[in-house]
């Protein structure tokens, strides 16, 4: 168990910046995501704080011990790869103990160890097994075994669901949240699927673009976001964006006021899709419905607001055709207003 | 009617099927099989014509006799020794060569790799006098050592450039785990790429072997006396009766055979490198 810090990363390749002064501190026992799409850098930071890829500059601490000259197996962490990477010539027993073996742990630590991280995910029966005889799901425990067998201080987690199938992915997703609980690791999980990072993590750090762009839980980033990337990354539907006139520190939109945080020219505001209700006739603010797509467990209408491309949810009760308009209340809590030339949002109303 | 053709369709294809095998082992087998009835044959199956496809009076006696001829034994040991010096050194120098082409990118890369084959683009012909000389004056002229050397050099741009394609063929994640999991760099590779890069690297072995075994031309410029049973047959059978070419051509072809048969294992496991 240790808390890590990431300070100051940076990483070059040639004359690519991948990650531009990135810091981070994952407290212990914390399970912190690293969200973002693919090519922002999440990868290459989860590499680097393995030690198997050398950051042009900055440091790495795992329980206060800077690792960032350290070879990776000196820096007590356990490593889920996105392919598994499970040694095919070895049966499923000796991958799980390999950690352990090289530490050289004697052979009753090893066969408890090994069969306390094969009970947690269920894979007793297949331990003579190799891995060519099994299905990627099982595959992917045997992965997560050998990574928990050891009881490493962090626990590195490189986008290990994403090549699993959907009703699997959910499956393996519900128990890597119940074992990692059990097991108190510290944990960083690199995933590109927000509702994987929404799930599991106690905090999200968005990265985009070689950047750490917020973080905070998933809770926090749902809801304010602090740029216009991470609402527009994070939700289905993603946020929408609306540019609007200020006049005197307000703006009316429909027949709503609200004051906002800034005292002229243009604001833009965020709006959740499902943060919406049906205005009673003739009121609200209008919405030009283009296709409306009874979903079963909501009602998903895609359309126009002021001119504005927007997407907005409504419970699966109204009906709405296409082609109609249909008037929205705002509700002024859950609006994020952010600056139009800089994208940041400005802080919640408190 | 489609079950009657599929009726009439399988049988065509299972015969095709078994005639290719046929026509692919009798490729192979029918000319060891005449050269075999030739050395075991004695005088008279040698010159007889037209061949008895069936041994008759096969007798191991001119084969014997063959071997007792002075120098022969010792000419296929020292094969066997060069044969060894080549399959240790081209594999103990090409692995860690194809290694680090296959893991590691450097300056000059592509150019190495084309200077690695490029060694082979140099006749040996116009090397043999320099050689020759060399070997004199460092003591390895007419020994097994110095043979097995050059067929070393023959060897080792293929061995490098194969093990490369071997070693991509291993995942790097499977190393990276390895690392992470408490190994040095060394470590893993003795304990992960090793293992699973073996079917590839006996299949560079016996390539290896074959290129010394079969080579003639450098062993027979830089030996006099410790010749490879290849040079000293060439030397010697061409005033020998026809069964002693045969029991000769034999010899050469045996070792091979025995020695590929024994690793065939390996050699079809190079398909099934697999990191799932």
């Amino acid at each position: 168990m240790a808390n890590i810090v990431i300070d100051n990363i940076k990483k070059s390749f040639g004359a690519f910046q991948a990650l531009k002064e990135v810091s981070l501190t994952i407290n212990d026992g914390e399970f912190v995501s690293l969200l973002g799409p693919s090519g922002c850098g999440k990868t290459t930071l989860l590499r680097i704080i393995a030690g198997l890829e050398t950051a042009t500059s900055g440091d790495i601490r795992i329980g206060d011990r800077s690792v960032i000259s350290l070879p990776p197996k000196d820096r007590g962490l356990a490593m889920v790869f996105q392919n598994y990477a499970v040694f095919p010539h070895m049966t499923v027993y000796e991958n799980v103990a390999f950690g352990l073996r090289m530490q050289k742990a004697d052979d009753a630590r090893v066969k408890k160890q090994v069969e306390k991280a094969a009970g947690l995910l269920h894979i007793e029966p297949y331990l003579d097994r190799y891995p060519n005889k099994l299905s990627g799901g099982q595959r992917q425990r045997v992965a997560v075994a050998r990574a928990l067998a050891v009881e490493p201080g962090v626990l590195l987690m490189d986008e290990p669901l994403s090549n699993l199938d959907a009703l699997l992915r959910l499956e393996m997703r519900t128990e890597l949240k119940t074992v990692l609980q059990a097991a108190g690791t510290t944990t960083i999980y690199v995933t590109h699927d927000q509702t994987e990072a929404m799930g599991l993590s106690d905090r999200i750090a968005v990265v985009h673009d070689g950047r750490i762009e917020q973080v905070g839980t998933p809770v926090e980033v749902y809801n304010h976001p602090a740029t216009r990337f991470v609402g527009g990354f994070i939700g289905n539907p993603p946020m929408n964006f609306i540019t609007m006139p200020v006049t005197g520190g307000k703006v009316a939109i429909g027949s709503q006021q609200f004051a906002v945080p800034a005292t002229g020219g243009e604001i833009v505001f965020g709006l959740r899709g499902e943060t919406v209700e049906r205005a009673p006739n003739g009121q609200g603010l209008d919405m030009q419905v283009r296709v409306a797509e009874p979903m079963g467990s909501h009602l998903l209408l895609t359309g126009s607001i002021l001119g504005q491309p927007a997407r907005v949810i409504l419970p699966a009760t109204e009906t709405v055709r296409n082609g109609e308009t249909v008037g929205l209340t705002l509700d002024p809590k859950r609006l994020t207003w952010l600056s139009p030339e800089s994208g940041a949002s400005y802080p919640a109303a408190a | 009617m489609s079950t009657v053709s599929n009726t009439g369709f399988v049988p065509a294809r299972r015969l095709l099927f078994w005639s290719g095998i046929v026509a692919l082992c009798a490729w192979v087998l029918v000319p060891i099989y005449l050269v075999a009835l030739g050395a075991l044959g004695g005088r008279s199956g040698a010159y007889q014509w037209p061949k008895n496809f069936l041994p008759t009076n096969v007798s191991l006696q001119p084969f014997l006799l063959f071997l007792k001829t002075e120098g022969v034994l010792q000419s296929f040991l020292n094969s066997l020794g060069a044969a060894g010096i080549t399959v240790a050194l081209s594999i103990a120098l090409g692995a860690p060569a194809g290694y680090a082409l296959a893991r590691y990118n450097f300056r000059g890369k592509d150019s190495y790799r084309l200077l690695v084959l490029l060694t082979r683009a140099f006749p040996l012909a116009i090397l043999a006098l320099p050689l020759t000389v060399s070997y004199i004056r460092l003591g390895l002229y007419d020994t097994v050592l110095g043979v097995g050397l050059i067929h070393t050099v023959l060897a080792l741009p293929f061995a490098a450039l194969v093990t490369q394609g071997i070693f991509l063929g291993v995942p790097r994640e499977l190393e990276e785990a390895a690392w992470v999991f408490g190994c040095t760099r060394i470590q893993a590779f003795f304990k992960v790429v090793a293992p699973l890069a073996l079917p590839g690297l006996v299949a560079t072995a016996v390539f290896a072997f074959v290129i010394s075994w079969n080579e003639v031309f450098a062993a027979s410029v830089l030996t006099v006396r410790h010749r490879t049973l290849t040079a000293y047959l060439l030397t010697v059978l061409s005033e020998s009766p026809m069964h002693y070419r045969f029991a000769g051509g034999l010899m050469l072809i045996l070792p091979s055979v025995v020695f590929i048969f024994a690793v065939r294992r390996y050699l079809f496991a190079i398909w099934g490198i697999s990191s799932k």
